[in-house]
């Protein structure tokens, strides 16, 4: 192998303090005495993270955000894991329209989606319903997680399961005991890769949350169109902070490479 | 997803049953939601009784005559173009420059540049509101080597720089996974049997990515066009793109039937884009390989 060359390694440094720079200042702002956006010159404060805990929207906010993720990456996983057993499992006429189908709101733009919700929702009464938002996050989610446990199934060695089959088990059995636990790894990566994904989900929520509903990117954006002051900086240092503990997480637990860039 | 792992003996019922819960769910809310719009967007409106049971194309004929849409749909169009380009310039050559390091490094930065996408669009944006602020870190730098302070929040610039940043993973991924493939023995035979540098890079290395690189440029451009943070909060008030426009008729001026008719043109130029590139994408991989 060949190495980098002095060139290569520069347009590389470049291209890394490129990738930093916003979330490296937004962790410096984060900790300013002052109150304006400023970088922490003269003494570093925690001021603006205790306004953020003082501050009841910003607060009602994350419980939602996290009860949504926890609610809807939940369910998107259970209807995951039977459809890409379907899809992996069988073959059958219109497989490749299902498989189309489920992983469809990856290619829909989520603005998209989120009028269509808004429309749905106003038809049907269901403005403001916490339980509705979760249906709508389940949708967006999905995919996520069930791309993981697709990848999962294929890469799994079926010779256990027929191992199982011969010696007389059951089809619950032999998923039960055999394919369930052999999937979990792919399993519980889909459901961390989908609840960030809730988690973080802005363009389709901002059209279907009602003010009882808001989710903490929701507030977020809407808090930094109208005023800019130090305190979203600290929000957003506690959420760079979650993340980089779930990657960490997800790093150890599956290598975030695998994760992320998947095997195809 | 390949059907190798078939069962011998079918049982027809089963994956049925398996994917009726979800398959229910899609066609529910995906598809009915979907199809509302597309009705909805027919539908009559007037700031006086709002939304009439009365159908009509007037709202298309709006959005695709009025020079207000218009010139969203072209910066939205020309933003989307300039934000791809520069997206494959800076990824390419970055997902290169990963496959060749070394062992801790190589997965180390990969992490950097992919890690972000994990993160919050809003944070992100929001930093980089704080950098190309009039305030701003750019601006205090370019003091410091005795410049003039420049406007780039609310500009087009910023927009472009914001988006570039968030749609980097979208490219290194797909061309990092395409070199994957590429044996480096082949490149070093290119060298050593006399090729240059520049031939090198010319005729092995970047056929290998080109598939990546047009799957990653769909992914930027798609994301791009349909980008709603960024042109919300780095475009201001003025600066509108497709999905701000989308949001402004929704929540701001309530005229619903007009979003949505503007919501349903960047689902079809979203789709047909996808479709003709595919085919494009096809036709390589065939050339590639027959």
């Amino acid at each position: 192998m060949q190495k980098n060359g002095p060139f290569a390694l520069a347009f590389h440094t470049l291209i890394v303090l490129f990738v930093l720079a916003p979330l490296i200042v937004v962790c410096l702002v984060a900790f300013t005495p002052q109150n304006t956006l400023s970088l922490p010159w003269d003494g570093l404060s925690l001021r603006w993270f205790a306004a953020v805990f003082h501050h009841p929207d910003f607060v009602a906010s994350f419980w939602n955000s996290a009860r949504l993720a926890l609610f809807s990456a939940t369910i998107s996983t259970m209807l995951a894991v039977p459809s890409a057993l379907a899809i992996t499992r069988y073959s059958f006429r219109g497989r490749d329209a299902l498989n189309a189908l489920f992983l469809s709101p990856l290619i829909i733009p989520h603005l998209v989606i989120g009028v269509a919700f808004l429309r749905l929702f106003s038809f049907i009464g269901a403005t403001g319903s916490f339980g509705w938002l979760v249906a709508a996050h389940v949708m967006v989610i999905m995919p996520y997680a069930l791309r993981l446990i697709l990848a999962a199934l294929n890469g799994m060695d079926l010779s256990a399961e027929m191992a199982a089959r011969t010696l007389g088990a059951g089809e619950w059995t032999v998923f039960r005991r055999i394919t369930f636990p052999m999937l979990l790894p792919g399993i519980s990566g889909g459901w961390l890769l989908a609840f960030i994904n809730s988690f973080d989900e802005l363009t389709m929520s901002i059209f279907v949350t009602a003010p009882s509903t808001v989710t903490l990117p929701v507030r977020m954006y809407m808090y930094a169109s109208e005023s800019i002051d130090p305190m979203m900086a600290a929000v957003s240092t506690l959420m760079i902070a979650l993340t980089g503990v779930t990657m960490i997480i997800l790093d150890r637990l599956f290598g975030l490479d695998q994760l992320l860039v998947g095997k195809g | 997803m390949t059907g190798a792992a078939t069962r011998t003996q079918p049982r027809p019922l089963a994956p049925f049953l398996l994917a009726a819960p979800a398959t229910l769910l899609f066609v529910g809310l995906i598809l009915l939601p979907l199809a509302l719009t597309a009705v909805l967007s027919f539908n009559v409106y007037d700031y006086s009784s709002g939304v009439r049971n009365q159908y009509t194309t007037a709202n298309y004929l709006t959005v695709l005559q009025d020079p207000y849409y218009l010139a969203i749909f072209w910066r939205t169009l020309r933003l989307a173009l300039l934000t791809t380009v520069i997206a494959v310039l800076l990824g390419t050559p970055e997902a290169y420059i990963l496959t060749r390091m070394g062992k801790p490094w190589r997965s180390i930065f990969l992490l950097v540049i992919i890690g972000p996408l994990l993160v919050s669009v809003v944070v992100r944006t929001f930093g980089w509101s704080m950098l190309l602020g009039r305030d701003g870190l750019v601006n205090h730098a370019l003091a410091v080597l005795g410049l003039e302070p420049v406007q780039l929040l609310y500009t087009e610039t910023a927009i472009v720089i914001a988006l570039v940043h968030i749609m980097l993973p979208f490219m290194v991924i797909p061309v990092w996974t395409a070199l994957q493939k590429l044996d480096p023995t082949v490149e070093a035979a290119a060298l050593s049997l006399g090729a240059s540098r520049f031939t090198a890079l010319r005729r092995v290395v970047f056929p290998q990515a080109t598939l990546g690189i047009l799957s990653g440029s769909l992914i930027v451009f798609g994301l791009s066009a349909s980008a709603f943070a960024i042109p919300g909060l780095l475009g201001g008030r003025r600066l509108k793109m497709a999905a701000t426009v989308v949001y402004d008729e929704y929540l701001i001026e309530l005229n619903w039937p007009l979003g949505a008719a503007i919501a349903i043109i960047v689902l079809l130029a979203n789709l047909a884009i996808m479709l003709a590139y595919n085919r494009m994408v096809e036709r390589q991989a065939k050339r590639r390989l027959g």
